[in-house]
């Protein structure tokens, strides 16, 4: 199994009420950006990386949300290149690239190909379509995210693998003179992991390509459900999916105390945390989700997508008087403790994290594990303590139980290459009476 | 008959614009004083099947209906429909026409509207479009010119004015967008398509509609910078410009920027209405709409020459 460490690289020195009142953190006035600040916080980061190799990670993951203070990793690839050079021994997982906001896959595929060759094949790239907020940042047309996508990513592939010079005419993008000089370390291509938030469209995307699956968080069931559809396509093609095929997320802080890793730890949710990432209209752009999912939101009641909800999409118009910044932090605080109950945050003392996420994979079996840490204005001292609790303390714990229930990762074993034979059905690939049970004992 | 076509241009309200409470009050006593018999049809273009709804008799009018979707047979179709028949193709995309999958621009729209016109024997046709569809039909008469005798732009979408901007409704969520089109929200008819809540349903169709009108026109949005320059060879039909003065979506700068650009054009400014003059002021509307259509198709364009 593999663990990796996770920050969204936020930019410290916010004032938490601002951010709220602001109504999101996407599109929060650049007046407010401190170069001072954000030279500490980019390099803080970077430092972070490399004392999770030294502590023990297996892995370094970045990933990229452009203008908003919520995540300072605008060019991810960038950081990616520093890291290449700056550790020696853990993988840099990119969860991911999205490809529809670069709208250049062919410089795209030349500056992985660099990250993986400095890095001595130590990439591992993640794909994704990009929020809605992307798209809107890069002026990239929602309408066609999904097709951008898709045509960019085969076409990077063929860019890796089919020897040039050749020409490229597609729909949406098109170059006369194909022949990127360098090309990747690893062979035939680096290795991916596709990240997605409870959305069936890219679970499906990824059986079809064959790729690992990341979720990136949610509760432990509507995750098993995902990865029980994963495994139903996988099985419908003759294979069996296993913890080589998943990889789940965490927001995770530990420290000394209890006390003072529930404190310090409310950074996971500050200013109401991804909820408050963008407003409806931003999240949600015309076209990026199909019209059914779009009829599927407005239907299923408490339903709702990164904070978009029914009632949301309708706020602007029916003039509902956004909550009180009491009623916010309310919500905020509720969420916080609804969140670690049904473990989809992890906060606390090295046993009592290694306790819960015990339960995480034994229940899920991933074979990636990512710890996100604290958003906010957690200080350096602090980030890196949990940082080395969690190296130290945690890590040697969740080998071992790993190993015992047989977690193997997609470098142990490849995706896919577990055939079944005709008419054999598939085995579990989540572990449903440990679910049934935790959420039993937590009233869930 | 009658009763099964009314049914069809209820529904067609219900499904696109919203079935509020005041619509189904109004169910039975539709908004259009006199129902009109329509008929729907499938009209084959180039081996692309359009969903065309007719109603009216006489001249034929060409109606390409806005970025959110025909929004069904208003008041004011009524009053023009005893001397036209409307011709109402569904754009492509926009939920009950599937897409075109080549479909990447307002040009290639109109350049297969144009094939539609040629092919079904229309021209010299009268059109009429709205917002978008005014863009589009300007394109077709830009490339063109011999193709309509009469053109009406109400709020045409598709040149960037001098001062403001278009609004960009595709940074707002769909309700906030629609409720941006009216600024007259005590008129009757605006009344009866979005005085209730949003179905599921509809919510699935403004997308389809405002996903469509994305990927023809996401960059740069709502305009094209070539527009003026070829709107000026437009010498033949004559051009009515219909702009509200509360318009929120279009500035005025855009129906100045048309008037300006298209020889001969007449711009008609109605006080009082947003982006939809024909549900906001229809008596206005028609006043000034009708005295266009209704006058005698009498300049040809040999006769313009």
């Amino acid at each position: 199994m593999q663990f990796n460490y996770i920050t969204e690289r936020p930019y410290r020195g916010l004032a938490e009420d601002q951010v709220y009142e602001h109504g999101s953190y996407f599109s929060y006035p650049n007046a407010a950006f401190d170069p001072e600040q954000g030279a500490a916080d980019y390099n803080a980061y970077i430092d972070e990386a490399i004392l999770a190799e030294q502590v023990g990670f297996d892995g370094v993951a970045l990933n990229e949300h452009h203008g908003n203070p919520f995540c300072m990793g605008a060019v991810l690839n960038i950081e990616a290149a520093v890291l290449a050079r700056a550790t020696e021994r853990v993988r840099i997982v990119l969860i991911g690239n999205p490809i529809p906001a670069h709208r250049n896959p062919l410089r795209l595929a030349e500056e992985l190909a660099m990250i993986d060759l400095i890095s001595k094949g130590r990439l591992v790239t993640g794909w994704v379509r990009g929020s809605g907020p992307e798209q809107f940042f890069n002026n990239s047309n929602p309408a066609f995210n999904r097709e951008l996508f898709e045509e960019g990513h085969d076409f990077i592939i063929d860019a890796w693998t089919r020897p040039g010079p050749w020409r490229y005419e597609g729909k949406h993008f098109n170059y006369r003179h194909v022949n990127p000089w360098a090309l990747p370390y690893q062979k035939p291509v680096p290795p991916a992991i596709i990240p997605g938030y409870l959305s069936r469209e890219t679970v499906q995307w990824a059986v079809d390509k064959g790729y690992p699956y990341l979720g990136l968080g949610g509760p432990l069931a509507p995750n098993a459900d995902l990865m029980d559809f994963y495994a139903d396509q996988f099985e419908a093609r003759g294979l069996q999916a296993g913890p080589e095929n998943f990889g789940h997320v965490v927001f995770c802080y530990v420290d000394e105390t209890s006390a003072r890793a529930q404190e310090i730890g409310r950074a996971i949710l500050f200013a109401g945390g991804n909820a408050n990432f963008a407003k409806a209209q931003h999240t949600l752009p015309a076209g990026y989700n199909s019209p059914a999912a779009i009829k599927r939101l407005a239907t299923v009641p408490q339903g709702g997508w990164l904070g978009v909800t029914k009632e949301r999409l309708e706020e602007e118009y029916v003039d509902v008087k956004t909550d009180t910044l009491a009623e916010k932090k309310r919500q905020t605080e509720a969420s916080y403790q609804r969140m670690q109950e049904n473990l989809q945050i992890v906060v606390g003392t090295p046993e009592e994290v290694t306790a819960k996420l015990k339960t995480v994979i034994t229940c899920l079996r991933p074979g990636m594990l990512f710890f996100m840490a604290p958003f906010g204005n957690v200080s350096d001292d602090d980030r890196r303590r949990s940082i080395r609790l969690l190296g130290e303390r945690v890590l040697p714990e969740l080998r071992a139980e790993a190993d015992r229930l047989e977690l193997t990762d997609m470098f142990q074993r490849q995706p896919g290459s577990n055939k079944l034979e005709p008419g054999q059905a598939r085995k579990c690939v989540v572990d449903r009476d440990a679910i049934a049970a935790y959420n039993c004992s937590m009233g869930l | 008959m009658e009763r099964a076509l009314h049914w069809m241009v209820e529904r067609d309200r219900i499904e696109a614009r919203g079935r509020s409470d005041e619509t189904a009050r109004l169910r039975g006593k539709p908004v259009a004083e006199q129902p009109v018999e329509m008929s729907e049809k499938l009209v084959d273009v180039g081996g692309v099947g359009v969903v065309t709804l007719e109603g009216g008799s006489g001249r034929p009018l060409l109606m390409l209906h806005d970025e959110l979707g025909f929004p069904g047979w208003m008041g004011w179709n009524t009053s023009l429909s005893g001397e036209h028949r409307f011709v109402v193709p569904l754009q492509p995309g926009f939920g009950r026409t599937p897409r075109v999958d080549w479909f990447k621009s307002v040009r290639d729209v109109a350049a297969f509207y144009a094939r539609m016109v040629r092919e079904s024997g229309l021209a010299r046709v009268d059109v009429i479009g709205f917002s978008m569809g005014g863009w589009i039909a300007a394109e077709m008469a830009a490339s063109d010119p011999e193709m309509f005798e009469r053109v009406v732009l109400v709020a045409p979408l598709g040149i960037r004015p001098a001062e403001g901007e278009i609004l960009d409704f595709l940074a707002m969520t769909m309700r906030r967008h629609v409720m941006a089109t009216v600024s007259n929200q005590g008129a009757e008819e605006v009344k009866a398509l979005y005085g209730g809540g949003v179905s599921a349903e509809q919510y699935e169709l403004f997308e389809a509609a405002r996903a469509e009108a994305s990927r023809l026109a996401w960059e740069p949005y709502m305009h094209d910078r070539t527009l003026p320059y070829r709107l000026g060879g437009l010498q033949g039909p004559e051009t009515l410009i219909v702009w509200g003065d509360r318009d929120q979506v279009v500035p005025r700068g855009c129906a100045e920027a048309y008037a300006e650009a298209i020889p001969g054009a007449r711009l008609e400014v109605i006080a009082g209405a947003g982006h939809r003059p024909e549900i906001e002021e229809p008596g206005r509307f028609l006043e000034i709409v009708g005295a266009l259509l209704k006058a005698p198709a009498a300049k040809s364009f040999a006769s313009a020459n």
